[in-house]
């Protein structure tokens, strides 16, 4: 088992190399620089002004240089300044942005197994009964339904009409001067919408899964045998047929991994949270390579390590793995 | 300015109003009850009087709060509430003192003295001097300050510290534009930041001044808090706080506002003619409105082939190089009807670079206003006809596109000259709606007038690097943000042509150069004017771009504040310290 893991953690060395350079040449193709935002059309940029900020950043060295001198302050774990006018350390930006969108992401994350797992179990086992079609159409019109446009309604129905819940951002106004329970829930209030409508657009994907996978295990033999030798359905379809349906959700979670550092752009737009997904963009929009290089190395990373988890646990769960 | 763009965005914004008018139409008699419940009063002889916290909603996150370093507009606003300038433009666009208490311009218009206020003290306590000016002078010329402001002070000859309060600068030769200048961009704490790298220092994010407001706190991606200084040199401004807060999309910031989450926000053209006249909003809101300092227009190609270096002019364009077809397309477009359709109607028709009723602004130069027959004429004069073979109109008009694909000249509603057809490409940039549908609506009336146009929408920085610096367009659509003063040297003057320089459509007129050149050397009010109403004459003539519009700023704040004047371009915040909430509507108190 050590051996595979040490080896595993060493296949990941050149992958993330590869991955590293591939995005590091790939954005430089795209047109324009990171002085553009301070100097188009400003008129008041002079092209000798123009020439400091690109000897500022660096951006007169051929590119393999810069990825060099990126490489170099990398393996010091040092992913440099921002390009943006702030100047401030990459990992300062983007940590400052990945607590909110970790704890979004999981919650989310946590709700959509919670609910789509039983989904899925229960569809499976009452196949195309009116319970199947129902639920197969709800979360189907989760998946479908622009999420920009849902949240705009709840936001009008909950936040405007009925004042139950804030319409954006994370903390009202004078949340300094709440009590403890007042701050729980006034951070709470802020993170239902944004929670809720995650998940119901994320529900599609594992329930559906989840029912092809029980359906799939209802089908076997040691199923049938397990009728035959008399068991309750209650515990054929609970202790038999969902322990081995659930393996493969393993895989899944592994692969949500890199998900939870990621976010939608317009999600987080639309309900004012300052999450990764608008880091991002907004540093592609101002071709802000340090953060976009430092996201994409996070983002790899996680992805790598992602994929290793997950073929642990399938080796730890399922005694067929284990075994070889 | 809008860059982001996303087509969830716009399909957003063709949705939202049906939406937001099924939702609200069903639930207003409820919110009726609850404004009625608030009992608002807006009558402004209420007593003056401290306290509450404004909220002002903003697409964008300040970057960076030392206004020498920032470039972008949402810094530029905190920053002027926390750090004054030695002089500012006043509501009526003059330049008063601000931190400066007056100044002198010697006879030649050389050098300048500024004589400073004494006492006015940094937050934190120390004095504000000339050797803070003198500080930030020398940081913005300093070759390491990545800074896009320098030009305006590389013009200065000499810099000197009379005395504790007397600055002086002498300049190579007489500059108007400079006095306004000497805004907040060279006012640095020297205490603080001597010997340290600007760049890397704390104030950018916890900014010390000496405004309006004082820094208390920067969350990021969700709010700057300032509050009262309380030891302003003039006087400490009525409201307890100020809140940026940041909310990347205009939809929520509008439900926002609605919800009592923000009490000022820039409304869309749509939001404020057709989604703020509820009953509610108007009750507890006001919508401003007023011109501000910018402008869009078509800018035409003026040059076909350029000298690599200099970017000079070699050979001019064959059909924009002519003034008549630069009138005809400006006959062509009805300026009114884009103003209606696109800004609905918040906003007026551009005459020429300058915003109506400012004083560079002459209100007697040549008007295109909308004229079909007459652009016909321009381009008939100028050799423009629908020439070719008369196809029998029962063929099929696939048939007529064949022939013409073969190399035949067909009469088919395009004009023709020299065998080539009437035909050029607009471009414009992705996510600025305002600008795809003027875009649209010039597409059509130049159709009418046997000009066929294509529009193509490009991404910023590709539209900028590989079609304006490269100068590979016949026609696009932009707009200028000015400053407040008229100085438009860079745009106009015919030696900005080279790459990455603002006369991208390469127009030269050594009468408007010698003018842009008086206009900048004279401190003379008069004669300024006299050069900038020539300007505006020859460039309303000669049409190197064709104007298009002057946007309105249409802010709506909520009705408690009192003490809002609103004047053209300057805007409404320039007097923020006097707007107050009378003392009993006041909706948030402070407790420590």
């Amino acid at each position: 088992m050590i051996t595979y893991l040490l080896k595993r953690l060493l296949e990941m060395i050149p992958t993330l190399f590869g991955i590293t350079i591939i995005s590091f040449f790939i954005i430089q193709l795209a047109p324009g620089k990171p002085t553009d935002v301070l100097a188009d059309l400003n008129p008041k940029m002079t092209p000798e002004a123009r020439e400091r900020l690109t000897k500022y950043y660096n951006l007169d060295k051929p590119i393999h240089v810069q990825y060099l001198m990126w490489l170099k302050r990398v393996a010091k774990l040092d992913f440099g300044d921002s390009f943006s006018t702030d100047r401030r350390p990459v990992w300062t930006k983007i940590k400052e942005r990945l607590s909110i969108t970790i704890l979004i992401n999981s919650l989310a994350l946590v709700l959509i197994f919670a609910i789509a797992i039983p989904i899925g179990v229960s569809s499976a086992v009452h196949q195309y009964s009116l319970y199947d079609k129902i639920t197969t159409m709800l979360v189907f019109i989760g998946f479908a339904i622009p999420t920009f446009w849902l949240a705009l309604l709840l936001m009008i129905l909950f936040g405007v009409n009925l004042h139950w819940l804030p319409v954006s951002g994370l903390k009202s106004l004078g949340y300094e001067n709440l009590s403890i329970m007042g701050k729980i829930w006034d951070s709470v209030s802020h993170l239902i919408l944004p929670v809720t409508l995650e998940a119901f657009g994320g529900l599609a994907g594992i329930s559906r899964y989840m029912r092809s996978n029980m359906l799939e295990v209802i089908r076997q033999d040691y199923i049938t045998t397990a009728r035959a030798k008399g068991l309750s359905e209650r515990k054929v379809i609970y202790k038999h047929a969902l322990r081995n349906a659930l393996l493969p959700v393993i895989t899944l979670l592994g692969l949500s991994i890199p998900g939870l550092i990621g976010g939608s752009v317009i999600f987080e737009n639309i309900f004012g949270i300052p999450g990764m997904g608008q880091l991002f963009y907004q540093s592609v929009m101002m071709r802000d390579y340090p953060v976009i290089m430092g996201i994409l190395t996070i983002g790899a990373i996680l992805t790598l390590l992602g994929n290793m988890l997950a073929d642990i646990g399938y080796a730890l769960t399922d005694p067929r793995i284990r075994a070889r | 300015m809008y860059r982001t763009s996303h087509i969830a965005y716009r399909i957003l914004h063709i949705l939202l109003p049906f939406i937001t008018f099924l939702i609200t139409a069903a639930n207003c008699a409820k919110i009726d009850k609850e404004a009625n419940a608030a009992q608002l009063t807006n009558n402004s002889t209420a007593p003056a009087a401290y306290g509450d916290t404004l909220v002002e909603g903003t697409i964008g996150e300040p970057s960076v709060l030392i206004p020498m370093l920032a470039g972008d507009s949402a810094s530029q606003n905190v920053a002027s509430l926390v750090i004054n300038g030695l002089v500012k433009y006043d509501k009526d666009l003059t330049l008063v003192g601000d931190l400066a208490e007056s100044w002198d311009i010697s006879k030649n218009g050389l050098v300048i003295t500024f004589y400073l206020k004494k006492g006015v003290k940094w937050t934190d306590g120390v004095e504000f001097t000339a050797d803070d000016v003198m500080f930030g002078y020398k940081t913005i010329i300093n070759e390491k300050t990545p800074t896009a402001y320098s030009e305006d002070y590389k013009q200065v000859k000499k810099a000197e510290v009379i005395d504790r309060y007397t600055f002086r600068i002498t300049y190579e030769k007489p500059f108007a534009p400079a006095l306004g200048s000497w805004g907040n961009l060279i006012v640095l704490p020297k205490h603080l930041l001597e010997g340290k790298d600007i760049t890397k220092s704390e104030l950018g994010r916890h900014p010390i001044g000496m405004g309006r407001f004082k820094f208390l706190k920067w969350t990021p991606g969700q709010d700057v808090v300032l509050e009262a200084n309380p030891g302003y040199f003039e006087g400490r401004p009525y409201i307890d706080r100020y809140i940026y807060r940041v909310i990347p999309d205009p939809a929520t910031m509008f439900l926002e506002l609605k919800a009592g989450g923000i009490d000022w926000m820039g409304l869309t053209p749509i939001q404020y003619t057709r989604q703020a006249n509820t009953a509610y909003l108007e009750k507890n809101f006001k919508k401003y409105r007023y011109p501000v300092p910018a402008y869009t227009y078509m800018g035409l190609n003026l040059c076909l082939r350029r000298e690599t270096k200099t970017g000079k002019c070699i050979e001019k364009h064959p059909w924009f190089g002519d003034k008549r077809v630069r009138q005809a397309i400006a006959y062509a477009i009805d300026k009114h009807e884009i103003v209606d359709g696109v800004l609905f109607g918040l906003g007026s028709p551009a005459t020429g670079p300058y915003v109506p009723n400012t004083w560079p602004y002459n209100p007697n130069v040549k008007k295109y206003d909308y004229n079909p027959e007459k652009a016909k004429e321009l381009l008939a004069d100028a050799g423009w006809k629908d020439t070719g073979i008369e196809l029998p109109h029962w063929l099929p008009s696939l048939f007529g596109r064949m022939l013409k694909w073969a190399g035949w000249n067909i009469k088919d509603g395009v004009l023709d000259k020299d065998g080539r057809s009437f035909e050029f490409t607009i471009l414009t940039n992705q996510g600025n709606t305002v600008r795809i549908n003027t875009a649209v609506i010039i597409q059509r009336r130049l159709e009418a007038v046997g000009i066929k146009i294509n529009v193509r929408i490009l991404e910023w920085s590709t539209f900028i690097n590989e079609f304006i610096d490269k100068r590979r367009f016949e026609a696009v659509i932009l707009g200028w943000g000015l400053g407040l003063d008229p100085d438009q040297y860079d745009i106009w003057h015919s030696g900005k042509t080279k790459e990455k320089e603002f006369n991208f459509v390469s127009y030269n007129n050594p009468e408007v150069d010698a003018l842009l050149e008086k206009g900048r050397r004279t401190f003379d009010m008069e004669e300024r004017k006299k050069a900038y109403f020539r300007i505006h004459e020859i460039l309303a003539e000669e049409l190197p771009y064709i104007f298009l519009y002057v946007p309105d700023a249409t802010p709506i704040v909520h009705a408690r504040f009192q003490g809002i004047d609103p004047a053209p371009l300057i805007g409404m915040g320039y007097n923020i310290d006097k707007w107050y909430v009378p003392a009993g509507q006041q909706k948030h108190k402070i407790t420590q």
